[in-house]
């Protein structure tokens, strides 16, 4: 059952493309590419309760590298992609070890997150050769090589796998021991270490894994829009989109995050256009803190999971 | 004005992600009525600290209030909702355009010796230092602010004794927001300001926050120093544009080698 509506929702995303008028699959293509930066979240802020407000730094990481490969040293972005997120692994790991190990929790992981995201914006508009606080330009080829298409279907076929990869990731997480062992350490840490988890290992596999797929993103964000500023790739506002989207449609469940992105990508993006042309900039920023602020008073644990109450009472 | 946010902080054990974001809008009332109503910053200080005041009542009323024992992490996702829609507010008003206000004082320098002194940053050193002591002779020298230590030790030892734990932390709020919206008047004559300043006022004032010791007034002038004197001398010797990774680079060991600040306790 679970695996036939599964299908069923990929096989129409597959087949959405072929309805859209090009407004709409750009809508589209923001709603997977977020939902897939929200997925990667999830493994480490939802699963695992780790409350990460720096996640833009890997975007930024693996955005920065894939692009300047690219740029440099002729090196094809389909591979410059895995070297960024292996290098948002890296820092997703020096931040993970020094968290964890000296045991910051709650509001000091948070701030620990945003300051290192911090240190690299401030880092990245400070060296020229990364292009200073202006940034980086690709200049637009259209060579599928170079992680450019012609066709926007294109990106929103990237983006759907990306989410899938993401969701897959998730859902293998989920099932297995590395799994429970994460929403038990959400749930009551000490517990969990006096029940012999080593839970510092688990926290670490859960920053690696999901700082890797957000550094994917990164190249993504930087091929698909062309350019890179570190205040827009490293800032904090990005963080919070990042992690405002599986908030709201629920942490620590599988569709939650893809959920969330389909409430609020579309409603961010309307928002901007509707009251951006009457001079109302930042309309949609209003729009998600009501609806975090409402989230978080009524609906504690998310939509996903009380849509789903809902439906099993009907 | 982080002197507010360690109140809070210390007493509630809440994170007010918005802190930056009331401190512009204490900025923007000063503006207003300094352009519509001719008042100075340096007079009108008193009334952004009451208007915050209600407006931090507000917020711990009606929102923080609902959620006191929640996790942790539900209320820094709550005051970041509230960050957000006083920021875009801010912003739907006042448009992005950077303002500044022009108070007669701002002008002004006094030559002392070989040294030029800046007026209006003389004045709001002075009546911050004056702020900081009249908040330390409250919480250390009357009964509320007696109440207001209590209920930060131990909520519940405060409630058997008798205290309304709800109104205190209503007080206590407030008291937080009105240093912030004191602040923000007394800080807008010498910098320009708009409505995105407030993300990076909250930022740095966790800094000096967690840098000075969560819930320590003393702490949190010591960081305030700190964290400016690190700051310029970073700009000083490297590049201006660099000077936050000093304050950034100060705010990680601290996180790491003492958590609890120079000045805090260990929190339990």
């Amino acid at each position: 059952m679970r695996t036939a509506a599964a299908l069923v929702a990929v096989a129409v995303l597959l087949a959405l493309p072929a309805v859209l008028n090009a407004y709409a699959l750009t809508i589209f293509i923001l709603i997977l590419f977020y939902a897939f930066l929200a997925q990667a979240w999830n493994i480490l802020g939802g699963y695992a309760g780790q409350l990460s407000v720096g996640h833009a730094a890997f975007v930024g990481v693996g955005g920065y590298t894939s692009a300047m490969l690219a740029a440099h040293w002729a090196v094809t972005p389909w591979l410059g992609m895995l070297v960024g997120a292996g290098l948002a692994a890296v820092l997703g790991a020096i931040i993970g070890y020094l968290g964890f190990r000296f045991g910051l929790r709650g509001f000091y992981f948070v701030l620990l997150t945003v300051a290192f995201a911090e240190v690299c914006r401030i880092l990245v508009s400070n060296i020229d050769a990364l292009g200073g606080a202006l940034g980086l330009y690709i200049t637009f080829t259209g060579d599928p090589r170079q992680f450019q298409f012609q066709d926007q279907r294109v990106y929103y076929y990237v983006a759907l796998a990306l989410t899938l990869l993401a969701t897959g990731m998730a859902a293998l997480i989920e099932r297995r021991r590395f799994g429970i062992y994460l929403t038990a350490i959400r749930d009551d840490e000490g517990a969990c270490e006096a029940l012999g988890v080593d839970t510092f290992r688990y926290k670490m596999l859960a920053m690696v894994v999901s700082s890797f797929l957000t550094g994917l993103g990164g190249t993504f964000y930087a091929f698909y829009l062309f350019s890179l500023q570190p205040n827009t790739v490293f800032g904090i506002p990005l963080s919070v989109e990042i992690i405002i989207r599986p908030i709201i449609g629920g942490a620590g469940t599988l569709l939650g995050p893809i959920l969330g992105s389909f409430i609020l990508t579309p409603l961010a993006e309307l928002s901007r256009q509707y009251f951006g042309q009457s001079g109302l900039h930042g309309a949609h920023l209003i729009v998600y803190g009501l609806l975090l602020v409402s989230v978080v008073l009524f609906l504690p644990h998310g939509a996903y999971p009380y849509l789903r109450r809902l439906f099993k009472r009907a | 004005m982080a002197v507010g946010l360690t109140l809070i902080f210390g007493v509630m054990r809440v994170v007010n992600f918005a802190h930056g974001d009331m401190m512009v809008w204490g900025m923007y009332l000063a503006f207003v009525l300094a352009t519509r109503a001719g008042i100075d910053p340096y007079l009108s200080f008193a009334f952004c600290a009451a208007a915050l005041f209600v407006l931090g009542v507000a917020v711990q009323r009606g929102l923080v209030d609902r959620i006191v024992d929640a996790p942790h992490e539900m209320q820094i996702l709550l005051m970041l909702g509230v960050a957000l829609v006083l920021e875009n507010l801010a912003l739907a008003v006042f448009g992005p355009e950077p303002a500044r206000i022009r108070s007669a004082l701002a002008r002004l320098t006094w030559e002392v010796g070989p040294l030029y002194v800046d007026v209006a940053r003389l004045v709001t050193f002075v009546v911050a230092i004056v702020l900081t002591l009249a908040l330390w002779l409250f919480l250390f020298r009357t009964e509320l602010g007696r109440l207001i230590r209590a209920s930060a030790d131990n909520p519940y030892g405060a409630r058997v004794i008798g205290a309304d734990v709800r109104r205190i932390y209503a007080a206590a709020f407030g008291i937080g927001a009105a240093c912030v919206g004191a602040a923000g008047a007394l800080v807008a004559p010498i910098l320009p300001f708009q409505p995105t300043t407030g993300l990076s006022l909250s930022v740095t004032s966790f800094n000096i926050v967690i840098i000075g010791g969560m819930g320590s007034l003393v702490g949190a002038f010591v960081g305030g120093l700190l964290v400016s004197v690190a700051e310029s001398l970073g700009a000083v010797f490297l590049r201006p544009s660099l000077k936050e990774l000093f304050s950034f680079g100060l705010l990680i060991l601290i996180l790491l080698l003492r958590p609890a600040g120079l000045f805090g306790r260990r929190a339990a």
